[in-house]
């Protein structure tokens, strides 16, 4: 507080500064949304265009013929985000309850460290092992295995690669798993101990208390979780690139490969020469920013109509 | 509903489910486990001297290191660093400090979306709006793409920080008749300060893993950095584009890129939460 008593002269002056530059920096937020925006849709012009709503409906991706439709991009990211999420989503679950509920006392902090860490690896590494580790085991032993057992359904029919789009789903739910446990197991640790102990003291075994106290008190805030771990598998880049084998065809069986929208970008962008063919894919950039912008909006609405009274400032 | 069913059924229902939950944090912790040791047993093979002094040498010719890769990706987050933590800072203060309105609300909504925004797009639209009127790839345009990838992330924390800071102490400070950025300066940022060091070296954590944005924006390059309005070679480009060569030897020289970042990584994270343990001791908290 000593420094307090040697208040500089000029002060209103700096107070005015000083509010004039944080407010500066907040607008700027503001003001590079909108013009991430309003760039992207300028150059997606041409594109949006030439190809109106064909794009988001055409499956035809050819940039010889000048060409260009979304859906086969559009689709690989939906199916690739839904196979990691029903994927991870319950082991997510699982995990955040055995790290809250269920692991020895003197094992929580440490397994609770150990996930938030892997939460933080670049995803990059996710995409190495799956092109070199992973590939290879999916293909020689796990896809074979998939086809003779579940082979009557299109979904696990052809040649088993290991690159595909069953791959990047693996891999993606693997990525997104450590960030959605630790954010529940943080929801998860907020329910208050008084609340267990009364279910405990009513004869509740363990399962009943998570499934009656600790689920419902926390229940905004998974669910906030999981959509957090939706947006990122569903702008996630490198994850998917490596392992996804980027072919512009649409297939039914998981074992071809496909592509998503990501993908397609990190793999064409510096090499489309043509105009139309750089508008097209800042148009698919401009589609996916506006998928997730959805989803994370719809959870963060959510979040906030959630919330209870008295918690907001 | 408890008394329905009988104590048997209950304490199977139980075991059941302790199992699964259980298994299911078993395997979780297998494939991760399993990811690091692949990382960390094919990286070493890697890395030694040349590794972090020399050059990459054309494939088929052994020996070389990524030296420019890693100089170019510090370069590259230093300049991030630079111009994305002022201004979350600054953002972040605004929103707590004066943000209590209208605007506030709208610019806490986008930066909380911002937060998880695909960063691909960030790199197409700092392509668009550097690197084609410059035209050419850049150092400096990869700065500005995880700059931009950092400045929510920076906000965010902030925003909480300060919040957590008590009204009482900023109003003791101004009733003392310090002016309002006097107290921000004084004190908010003081009892706030362990807690953003934390959010900065998180969010610098994670750009320094970054591989999207970097793609069009700071392109890549086989020689050192030259300037940062020149092309500039960095790890995670290097490791994306040497994993896909069918060369083997820069195929290994990838797992030691990754090992490389994977290693920063962590050890940042782990400062992090030094920095937050050391303030909480220092306040006994």
């Amino acid at each position: 507080m000593a420094g307090l008593k040697d208040t500089p002269r000029h002060s209103s002056w700096m107070e005015t500064g000083f509010r004039f530059l944080t407010w500066g920096a907040g607008f700027f937020i503001l003001i590079l949304l909108l013009a991430m925006m309003a760039v992207l849709i300028y150059d997606a012009w041409p594109a949006i265009q030439k190809f109106g709503l064909d794009f988001l409906i055409s499956t035809e991706w050819n940039p010889v013929l000048g060409k260009f439709g979304a859906l086969t991009t559009i689709i690989g990211t939906l199916v690739s985000t839904a196979l990691a999420m029903i994927l991870a989503v319950p082991l997510a679950l699982g995990v955040a309850l055995f790290l809250t509920e269920m692991a020895p006392d003197f094992l929580r902090p440490v397994f609770g460290t150990a996930i938030e860490l892997l939460a933080a690896i670049p995803s990059i590494i996710y995409g190495m092992w799956g092109l070199f580790i992973f590939a290879p085991i999916l293909a020689d032993h796990v896809q074979p295995w998939l086809s003779e057992h579940l082979g009557f359904l299109p979904l696990f029919q052809g040649p088993p690669m290991g690159i595909g789009m069953l791959n990047a789903g693996i891999v993606l739910a693997v990525m997104i798993l450590p960030f959605m446990a630790s954010v529940i197991r943080d929801m998860l640790l907020m329910t208050p101990q008084v609340l267990k102990e009364s279910a405990y003291g009513l004869g509740a075994t363990t399962w009943e208390v998570i499934w009656q106290v600790v689920m419902p008190y926390g229940r905004r805030g998974i669910v906030g979780g999981l959509f957090l771990g939706l947006g990122r598998a569903l702008g996630e880049t490198m994850a998917v690139t490596f392992v996804i084998g980027n072919a512009h065809e649409l297939s039914w069986s998981l074992f071809d490969p496909a592509n998503t929208i990501a993908s397609t970008l990190a793999n064409e962008f510096t090499e489309a020469a043509d105009p139309i063919y750089l508008s097209a894919l800042v148009e698919l950039g401009l589609v996916l920013f506006l998928i997730t912008f959805v989803v994370l909006g719809l959870a963060e609405w959510w979040l906030r109509h959630t919330a209870p009274r008295g918690l907001e400032k | 509903m408890m008394k329905t069913r009988s104590k048997t059924v209950r304490k199977l229902v139980n075991i059941a489910a302790l199992l699964a939950s259980g298994l299911s944090a078993i395997i979780g912790l297998v494939f991760l486990v399993w990811i690091l040791l692949d990382v960390f047993s094919k990286g070493i093979g890697a890395i030694n001297w040349k590794f972090f002094t020399e050059l990459p040498t054309p494939p088929g010719i052994s020996g070389g290191g990524l030296a420019n890769a890693m100089l170019g990706t510090v370069i590259i987050t230093v300049l991030a660093t630079i111009l994305g933590v002022p201004l979350g800072i600054l953002a972040g203060t605004y929103l707590s400090e004066f943000g209590r309105n209208r605007l506030g609300e709208i610019i806490r909504f986008l930066t909380n979306t911002f937060v998880s925004a695909p960063s691909i797009v960030i790199g197409v639209f700092v392509y668009a709006v550097m690197v084609v009127p410059l035209g050419n790839f850049s150092g400096l345009a990869g700065g500005i793409s995880l700059a931009i990838i950092m400045l929510p992330v920076v906000t965010r924390t902030t925003e909480e920080m300060l919040r957590l800071v008590p009204d009482s102490m900023r109003e003791a400070a101004l009733a003392l008749g310090a002016p309002y950025w006097h107290m921000v300066w004084k004190v908010a940022y003081r009892s706030a300060g362990a807690g953003m060091m934390t959010g900065i070296i998180l969010a610098i954590a994670r750009v320094s893993g970054e591989t999207a944005p970097l793609l069009f924006t700071a392109l890549n390059s086989p020689y050192w950095p030259n300037g940062i309005m020149q092309p500039m070679a960095n790890l995670t480009v290097t490791i994306f584009n040497y994993a896909m060569s069918p060369y083997e030897d820069w195929q290994v020289q990838a797992w030691g890129g990754s090992l490389l970042i994977a290693l920063t990584v962590l050890v940042m994270n782990i400062a992090a939460r030094m920095v937050v343990r050391r303030a909480g001791k220092s306040r006994k908290r």
